[in-house]
């Protein structure tokens, strides 16, 4: 049944060591189990997905101790399992055997370095002295007999953080990644992952007595309403409270915060790049640094709103749920750590729910309303920048041009960031996602799929507030 | 005294902008603004007909409409 919750297998066996690893959490039977999950995962003689059981379980064996929060020395949440690691072919462009010795050889000709020969049958071959991985010749071939061995964890890596170290295994360049989790997502033997701090939420909610010590606070962002679709969100929210948070609020409130101000902010400077998305400010500060006073000075919609419960509750415990993985390094960030204590995946609340064994669709709906309809369509890919003219609007500034570019992917985001760095972009605010179609498109979403952006809308128009200005009045208490 | 207004999902449902926004009018209509600690809290635990809206240690449902009367009788009158 739990596959289906998941895009991949993958997922899946990853959800199944951060269910065993919560499981034994709660119990406070962590340390004498750490060599028993693996074993409970995979019982047996007779192996399921590698060579034999024991390299299946010497790899569940470093799946658990990243579910329990891997090197806690490293900053980066982004992790290769070596082992794990199927050292894919990665030669590039190659002929298959599907080569069937044509006439044409629209191959050569398309080939600008004359890396194209023919042996004695006809059949192409290419000199990889020669070749520059332009694909050209894989484009015009007519039998598709041209093949570009790339390895998926290279290819899902859109800013080249990913190499191939001595022992031929995936290798990240720390000063590089941006932790996105494109890589996590793309892996096929799920060797690179990211690191999971499901053991501290679960240490804040048992430490929290029923929240009589303290209050522990869930921020879900907006995406959710594409993910747990098996279920309804008000039971996802009733889910999360039979945990053992004292509530949940949304992330769209900060979404919210942020678009009134940095609207105001874009105003004053005239240019202004966002700083929702972890992964995109993060890239600019390590690709980009002359771009970096552009950098929106807002607080991301996460920490905006984790810093009013703060207010509000000085001694709570803020938990973050989205479907982000670097949101999970924001989290580490001194700026940050002030107002939010923790941050999941969507993958790792189906663990946590599971390891309590709750069958959400069963549990009554609670009710989730604290934004207005421009907060929540932050979850996409282009629902900031309305929301940026949406607020502008609000604010009464109507000699202000918005031209914003929205950003689907870091693809997007660099040739956006590069035009701006020469002075030929024709933008004023640069909406930068990292991932493509925006949250909705996360490492840490459970399902990714075409009805997600129709699902976020719904969600925004069914909100009670239809101005940002309305749904923020409520903070304004604390003045 | 001080005066809780409850601004989580269930209570902003039933109108908790509507009484932030009309208790602030009345506090300071009534120049009570010294007089009175006014703050929030994200869920209280105790959802009700009415919005909650916590004086002291008492919890009360107070639905928008009835905001006046409300604040009439257990704010102006007690402090």
């Amino acid at each position: 049944m739990a596959i289906r919750k998941f895009d991949t297998k993958v997922q899946h066996l990853k959800y199944k060591v951060l269910r065993e690893v919560a499981r034994c959490a709660w119990d406070d039977t962590l340390l004498e189990n750490i060599t028993e999950i693996p074993k409970k995962i995979v019982p047996g003689k007779t192996p399921t997905m590698r060579c034999c059981v024991y390299k299946e379980r010497a790899i569940l064996s470093e799946r658990v101790h990243i579910a329990m929060g891997g090197d806690r020395s490293k900053s980066n949440v982004i992790q290769v399992i070596d082992i794990a690691c199927d050292e894919c072919p990665a030669a590039g462009y190659e002929v298959t055997d599907s080569c069937r010795g044509c006439l044409a050889h629209r191959c050569e000709d398309v080939c600008k370095r004359g890396a194209i020969s023919f042996d004695h049958n006809h059949v192409a071959h290419i000199d990889k002295s020669k070749c520059v991985e332009c694909g050209q010749c894989a484009k015009v071939c007519p039998f598709s007999a041209i093949a570009n061995r790339k390895r998926p964890c290279q290819n899902a890596c859109k800013i080249k953080a990913i190499s191939i170290n001595k022992d031929n295994a995936a290798a990240i360049d720390d000063n590089k990644c941006i932790s996105c989790g494109a890589c996590v997502y793309q892996c096929p033997f799920g060797a690179i992952t990211d690191r999971s701090f499901i053991t501290d939420v679960i240490s804040h909610i048992k430490k929290s007595e029923g929240n009589t010590k303290y209050k522990v606070y869930a921020v879900v962002a907006p995406s959710i309403s594409s993910q747990f679709t098996y279920a309804k969100l008000g039971q996802v929210i009733t889910g999360l409270k039979e945990m053992g948070f004292h509530t949940v609020i949304e992330a769209a409130l900060g979404a919210d915060i942020v678009a009134q101000q940095e609207s105001l902010e874009l105003v004053q400077k005239g240019f202004l790049t966002s700083s929702c998305c972890p992964a995109f400010v993060d890239y600019i500060k390590k690709n980009f640094p002359d771009l970096v006073p552009f950098i929106s000075h807002n607080l991301s919609p996460m920490a905006a709103i984790a810093k009013h419960i703060k207010a509000i509750d000085p001694t709570s415990k803020v938990v973050f749920i989205g479907p982000c993985t670097a949101k999970k390094k924001e989290v580490m960030d001194e700026e940050v750590a002030k107002y939010v204590d923790s941050a999941l995946t969507f993958e790792e609340l189906q663990a946590l729910f599971d390891s309590r064994d709750f069958d959400i669709t069963t549990l009554e709906e609670g009710v989730l309303d604290n934004a207005s309809y421009f907060g929540r369509i932050f979850a996409r890919c282009g629902g900031l920048s309305d929301a940026v003219a949406q607020a502008l609007k609000e604010h009464g500034i109507d000699d202000f041009n918005l031209k914003p570019c929205s950003c689907d992917g870091i693809e997007e985001c660099r040739v956006a960031l590069l035009k701006k760095s020469k002075n030929v972009l024709d933008a004023n605010f640069i909406e930068g996602m990292a991932c493509v179609g925006g949250c909705i498109g996360g490492a840490g979403c459970l399902t990714h799929g075409e009805k997600n952006k129709a699902e976020v809308d719904k969600y925004g128009r069914e909100a009670l507030e239809k101005t940002i200005k309305d749904a923020v009045s409520v903070l304004n208490i604390m003045k | 005294m001080e005066i809780k207004v409850c601004i989580g999902s269930s209570c902003h449902l039933k109108g908790s902008h509507r009484v932030v926004e009309g208790l602030q009018k009345l506090i300071e209509e009534n120049g009570l603004s010294d007089k009175l600690d006014f703050k929030g809290a994200f869920c209280m635990g105790l959802c009700q007909p009415g919005v909650s809206v916590k004086i002291d240690n008492e919890v009360f449902s107070v639905k928008p409409e009835e905001l006046e009367e409300f604040f009439e009788k257990n704010i102006k009158a007690k402090i």
